[in-house]
């Protein structure tokens, strides 16, 4: 515990250079400017800038990339609230009373509630990443392969029991990224697979080319069909309203800790930031005394889902560093930057590579507090993003996803794998499929066939090994849970009598 | 948001047609992965499960989700849901369009022209701007790429004639 805190002290010494800290300003920035733009989300935008660290020290990369996710993830608010366009999907609920406190002239009020609540709940969850990273790090450093194929098995079924689309979609997608990721040379036998004598298979598909096809590409195909048309608020933002609405803040202390508390739990299971933000939300609602005036420009309907989505989207990180499970698409992204640094993700990472861990924690503190005072102070600038029109932003950001595919192998190939994963991820949004259980699969595809073989090995071929010791039954019992909680939710309700109610949202 | 399309009320092909076409394409694929996964084996060799056999059974889920899905929306009465209006559709393909044009033209041409030619193109034809301004963001942008990348960052992008003949 105590050699923690030393090693977080040392992080910030590392975070402080100033090499590190102009890369920090320079992240956020540009994190916000993603997160203000159609088709730019935290997840593709990493993938897009990741070649942009390739000559870098792996510390320095994680603080630039952390910190475009802190930016996205403050951007995000910034168009809610004034476009009542959601730039991020886990800033939907933030329009439902954003906006129109927005309406109202309250746009400063609402932004700083929006910063201020988006600051606290990544603290929160950053707190709880320094407290509770190192101790399931240690823990898992025990880990065999049965328990290594445990924690995926949760991770992927808490994905189908907690995701709102129909599940067996979300399965669908799932399986499909797994079969994508088994592309190419199988690490077990070297043996090549479903390349069907295709070359440019060989290496099978990037997810990093996914991400930026799926949430790019598609992104911006959806935005052509929606035709939108950016009619905004203007934002002003002073030190006086920054001030008063701080005052008036602190009075929603227990609103700020529930949804600190919903969201770094569904940051942690890959449920996201997106159900997170709506849960917080809707729990708000119903619990304020001004529940019926939700709607209508409430402040509490934007700090309980801007809370809410930046824990989550924190905590997110909590798996990522200490099991090498990522919890988010946008963690994915960190994931497969570790690699490409040539860092090897997992429980390990908190004993060889002390400096670059704790680096990226104290980022975390760091990036979140520049990120509240860049984006209190640069909202216009911002905002006058959004009024750049679509027909020059577009082809802009084509080039940029073009760019950021080649970069990954240095391949044209990967360019147009890209178009083909852009035009998917479009059908796939208009027909309801999840693309992040997709994205984490393709991931996540190599290591759990792995340690799936391996158990299987242990156990001569029968699936005794994920049965074998009281962890992995453990592990095993609660994704099978999750796996059915609809179903668990649904019989329970009727158990208790009456019509069973549709199961949470 | 298909129920925002619906109130407009106009023409496209329906929602329907598009689940399912988007089921049998994911079954196709499925099937493709099966005949590939057979193809490395499937069964156990002396050390241990053979390559095909995980993506074999991971196929076998995927063509079952995709046989409930269908099924779903077969069942489900027909409420005349459109997947989106033509005039919708037309707009994504003048994107999509382009956008396939400048991707077949990267490994010749190289990223810079190309992505020179795919914004003035887009700027002038979609956005209506004179030629002179789509022109000018269409030479700027990929020039200030190319510092960036290749001066600032050390990172080759693709080259085509153009970069050779002056000299990169």
């Amino acid at each position: 515990m105590f050699e923690d805190i030393g090693n977080l002290f040392h992080g910030f010494a590392v975070v402080a250079q100033p090499f590190n800290l102009l890369l920090m300003v320079v992240g956020i920035v540009l994190g916000v400017i993603v997160g203000v733009l159609p088709g730019l989300g935290g997840a593709n935008g990493i993938a897009i800038l990741l070649p942009l660290t390739f000559s870098m020290s792996p510390t320095s990369a994680i603080i630039m990339l952390s910190c475009i996710y802190w930016g996205a993830l403050f951007g995000g608010a910034i168009t809610s609230i004034l476009f009542n366009i959601p730039g991020e999907p886990w800033s939907v609920a933030t329009t439902f009373d954003g906006y129109p406190m927005a309406q109202k002239g309250k746009a400063g009020e609402a932004l700083t509630a929006a910063f201020t609540s988006s600051f606290v709940g990544a603290l929160f969850a950053v707190i709880v990443i320094t407290l509770v990273a190192p101790l399931v790090a240690s823990f898992a450093l025990e880990f065999g392969p049965p328990e290594i194929f445990s924690v995926y098995f949760l991770a992927f079924c808490s994905f189908v029991g907690l995701s709102k689309e129909p599940p067996f979609k979300t399965i669908a997608s799932m399986m499909l990224g797994f079969a994508l990721g088994t592309v190419g040379l199988d690490q077990m036998t070297g043996q090549l697979r479903l390349t069907f004598g295709v070359e440019s298979m060989l290496n099978g598909f990037d997810f990093l080319i996914a991400v930026i096809g799926l949430f790019g590409i598609g992104e911006i195909l959806l935005t052509m069909e929606e035709g939108l048309s950016f009619r905004g608020k203007s934002a002003k933002l002073n030190m006086k309203v920054v001030l008063q609405t701080w005052k008036e803040l602190p009075r929603y202390w227990s609103l700020s800790l529930r949804s600190c508390l919903i969201g770094c739990w569904m940051g942690i299971s890959p449920a996201g930031a997106t159900p997170a933000s709506f849960m917080s939300y809707g729990i708000a609602k119903r619990i304020s005394k001004r529940g019926h005036l939700f709607g209508t420009g409430e402040i509490e309907g934007v700090v309980a889902p801007e809370t809410a989505a930046h824990a989550a989207g924190t905590s997110a990180l909590l798996p990522m560093i200490s099991l090498g499970v990522p919890g988010s698409p946008t963690a994915a992204v960190l994931l497969g930057g570790l690699l490409i640094w040539g860092l090897q993700p997992g429980p390990l990472l908190f004993v060889e590579q002390k400096d670059f861990v704790w680096g990226l924690i104290a980022s975390m503190y760091m990036g979140n507090l520049v990120g509240l005072v860049i984006v209190l102070t640069c909202v216009p600038l911002f905002a006058s993003i959004l009024r750049i029109p679509f027909s020059v932003i577009a082809p802009i950001i084509l080039v940029f996803c073009a760019i950021g595919a080649y970069t990954v192998h240095n391949s044209t190939f990967d360019v147009f794998m890209m178009v083909a994963f852009g035009v998917g991820g479009y059908f796939m949004k208009k027909t309801n499929y999840p693309m992040a259980p997709m994205v984490l699969a393709i991931v996540l595809g190599d290591k759990a066939e792995e340690s799936f073989r391996q158990s299987l090995l242990a156990s001569q071929g029968g699936f005794s090994a994920f049965w074998s010791s009281g962890l992995v039954t453990t592990i095993m019992t609660l994704g099978l849970i999750s796996l059915f909680w609809p179903l668990i939710q649904n019989g329970w309700t009727r158990l208790r009598g009456g019509s069973a109610p549709r199961p949470a949202q | 948001m298909s129920d925002s399309i619906n109130e407009a009320g106009g023409a496209g092909p329906s929602q329907r047609g598009a689940e399912i076409g988007v089921a049998a394409f994911i079954a196709l694929l499925a099937l493709i992965g099966i005949y590939g996964s057979l193809k490395v084996g499937i069964g156990w060799a002396s050390d241990g499960p053979r390559a095909g056999f995980f993506p074999f059974y991971v196929c076998l889920v995927i063509l079952l989700s995709c046989a409930v899905n269908t099924a779903q929306v077969i069942a489900a009465p027909k409420d005349g849901a459109i997947f989106a209006e033509w005039g919708n559709i037309r707009r994504v393909l003048s994107v999509l369009a382009p956008l396939i044009v400048y991707v077949t033209l990267v490994p010749f041409a190289g990223i810079y022209v190309a992505s020179a030619i795919l914004i003035t193109f887009f700027m002038a034809w979609f956005g209506r701007y004179s030629l002179l301004v789509s022109a000018a963001v269409g030479l700027g942008m990929p020039i200030l790429t190319f510092f960036m990348f290749e001066v600032w960052f050390l990172v080759p992008l693709p080259k085509g004639p153009l970069e050779q003949f002056l000299g990169y």
